[in-house]
């Protein structure tokens, strides 16, 4: 008879979820004051293990979005893709152009670093999670 | 604004397009191929731009210099672009045929296409820092080529490889660290300036620990330990990439820095670079002229090859650059059609060890007329283009009165002829060792035959008509000595 956390996988149950929701929180922060897509990514990286922790390495990957590696190349492709728009200006690959959005009540700010940032919390999220779940898979599996 | 980037872009977009497609791998390896010719056309285009119109550069982000990441895309540039273009078509061409092809895997081609992109942009980059990162990006593809299969053979050699590669990529980051400190730049061009500035008691130590972090990338005496240690378990076609391009890296970024960003440097750093080149000159050939096992003796090979190149730099001249040049280009090529027809050798006799195969000539004559050419290329026998490389090197080296240093040169060419005549004598012209051999009648070559035979073209007319390839290594190398109108 295996003993099961169960408290631990109630907490972490919500906890996945309030993680995930505060790395966007500092995804989105970033642009402003401390944060960005690293960080967020990394915190994304920290649900995605303590899920892992408690259940077990395969049930977290699944939760992914995608499998870790197709994850952190769409991040990449979206970070290159970033700098794309800017040539239509005639301007540097990777320059960065912001625009207001008008919606009526306030102007929504929205710009290409965006689309960057959101392209490095992937690649992070892929890169080092897939890692960090791979070993401790590798770790389960060991006799 | 983005035409000078495509030669790390399209790799590298080709990568990640090849990591979506790893559980389809029929659509992977036809992305790869697009990739790769999408490459090839676009660096041809963008070297012959830049033959018309000079160095093309893009400052990304819009950022203003000096802060902002250069990239430069100039005459030498585009021109190792375009051989590292031309070895990953060579490359993914190959793995059609049933030579000894690397192993399908689902890493492959993200990782080959990955390590060309990290080499273009090293090729490409005009910062000191960002090359840094092109040699990380570099370096880590190849180590996951040279761990493919993961054999206790591969895993031994990738140990080895990222261990002393890891020594010298860090040394390099102490280096451009060291170098900021006491300069504030990195852009190549502010660099060039401020370094000039710096008293000479502070430039020196960290011209020469920079140095000493490229040689070790470059494989020279004596921290080339790395390269035949690893290159031997590698696959044939990723090998003749290897041997092409990772080493190159090394020379092109002293090249560039040494003969272009902080000349003139110190004359005692190109003292103590010749006595480096001649030592992995005689170390190359000995180890060479030691070994049995194809691959070895071609790894070997590299290092005595890479002590040309690098002396040809030490002459710190317009001419010695040339040579350089010259020297750099002829050599990723015929090493790399080398080591594909020692494949080609290791599919008709089953092995790589000299001492076990035999009987080619009589049986596949145009593999021994091919392995011939290339080997009498490699050596530097008249009219053969390796000869050509060796006769500007060795008359440079006259002029300056370097005679030690020639006589060095010239003798380690014949014991290399004496290693290439091994190769042939032994894999060629004895009978097989073993009387019941047959060389095996149904084998998928074409594709292998293809990409041999077109890399032997491409040596032999440089041999032919030299001057074409020996104008265009001295305009590259009056563009990096300034020298221009």
């Amino acid at each position: 008879m295996t003993s099961r956390p169960l408290l631990a996988e109630v907490f972490v149950r919500g906890l996945y979820i309030v993680l995930l929701v505060a790395s966007i929180w500092v995804l989105l922060r970033g642009h402003n004051a401390p944060g960005g897509g690293f960080i967020g990514g990394l915190l994304a990286v920290a649900a995605s293990a303590a899920y892992a922790l408690t259940f077990n390495a395969t049930s977290a990957l699944q939760r992914l979005p995608l499998r870790p590696a197709a994850l952190a190349a769409i991040g990449v492709l979206l970070s290159a893709a970033s700098g794309v728009p800017a040539l239509w200006s005639d301007l540097p690959f990777l320059t960065h152009l912001w625009v207001e959005l008008p919606l009526g009540i306030a102007d929504l700010p929205l710009s290409t670093v965006m689309v960057f940032d959101f392209g490095v919390y992937l690649c992070v999220w892929g890169a080092l999670g897939g890692y960090c779940l791979g070993l401790l898979r590798a770790l389960e599996e060991a006799p | 604004m983005m035409w000078p980037l495509a030669p790390m872009l399209v790799p590298l977009a080709t990568a990640l397009l090849c990591v979506l497609t790893q559980s389809t791998p029929r659509r992977q390896q036809m992305i790869s191929v697009v990739g790769a010719t999408v490459l090839l056309i676009t660096s041809t285009l963008l070297f012959l731009e830049v033959q018309q119109v000079g160095a093309l550069r893009v400052v990304l982000g819009h950022w203003p210099l000096p802060f902002g990441i250069e990239f430069v895309a100039d005459v030498l540039g585009t021109a190792l672009a375009l051989v590292a273009a031309l070895m990953l078509n060579v490359t993914v061409l190959w793995q059609w045929s049933d030579a000894d092809a690397a192993p399908s895997s689902p890493t492959l081609h993200p990782l080959l296409h990955g390590l060309v992109a990290g080499v273009c942009g090293a090729f490409m980059t005009a910062d000191l820092f960002n090359l840094y990162v092109w040699f990380e990006v570099a370096l880590m593809c190849a180590l996951g080529l040279l761990a493919h299969g993961g054999g206790l053979h591969q895993l031994d050699a990738a140990l080895k490889y990222f261990v002393l590669n890891v020594i010298g990529t860090m040394l390099f980051l102490v280096a451009v660290a060291l170098i900021y400190a006491a300069t504030g730049h990195l852009n190549f061009s502010a660099l060039g300036d401020a370094m000039a500035r710096l008293d000479a008691a502070v430039a020196l130590p960290l011209y020469g620990l920079l140095l000493f972090a490229l040689l070790a990338k470059a494989a020279a005496f004596p921290l080339y330990a790395w390269l035949p240690a690893s290159y031997h378990t590698l696959p044939p076609p990723v090998l003749a990439l290897f041997s092409a391009l990772l080493a190159k890296v090394g020379i092109y970024a002293i090249l560039r820095l040494f003969g272009n960003v902080f000349t003139p440097a110190p004359a005692l750093l190109y003292d103590a670079l010749g006595w480096i080149a001649v030592l992995s000159m005689i170390a190359g050939v000995l180890g060479a002229a030691y070994h049995w096992d194809m691959r070895r003796i071609l790894a070997f090979h590299s290092i005595s090859q890479i002590g040309y190149i690098l002396l040809a730099i030490a002459m710190a001249s317009r001419t010695g650059d040339t040579a350089a040049i010259f020297f750099t280009l002829h050599h990723s090529l015929v090493k790399a059609s080398l080591i594909l027809v020692a494949a080609l050798v290791f599919r008709y006799t089953g092995h790589y060890d000299l001492r076990r195969c035999g009987g080619l000539y009589a049986s596949r004559p145009w593999l021994g007329v091919a392995f011939l050419l290339l080997a009498l290329s490699l050596v530097g026998i008249p009219p053969f283009s390796g000869f050509w490389g060796k006769y500007l090197i060795v008359r440079e080296a006259l002029s300056q009165g370097a005679y030690l240093w020639t006589a060095c040169a010239l003798l380690v060419s014949v014991v290399t002829l004496y290693s290439m005549m091994k190769i042939w004598l032994e894999a060629f012209w004895k009978p097989h060792p073993d009387p019941a051999w047959r060389a095996p009648e149904h084998v998928r070559l074409a594709p292998a035959w293809v990409g041999v035979s077109g890399l032997a073209l491409v040596v032999l007319s440089i041999g032919v008509a030299p001057e074409a390839l020996i104008g265009f290594a001295d305009a590259a190398a009056g563009a990096l000595r300034g020298d221009v109108p």
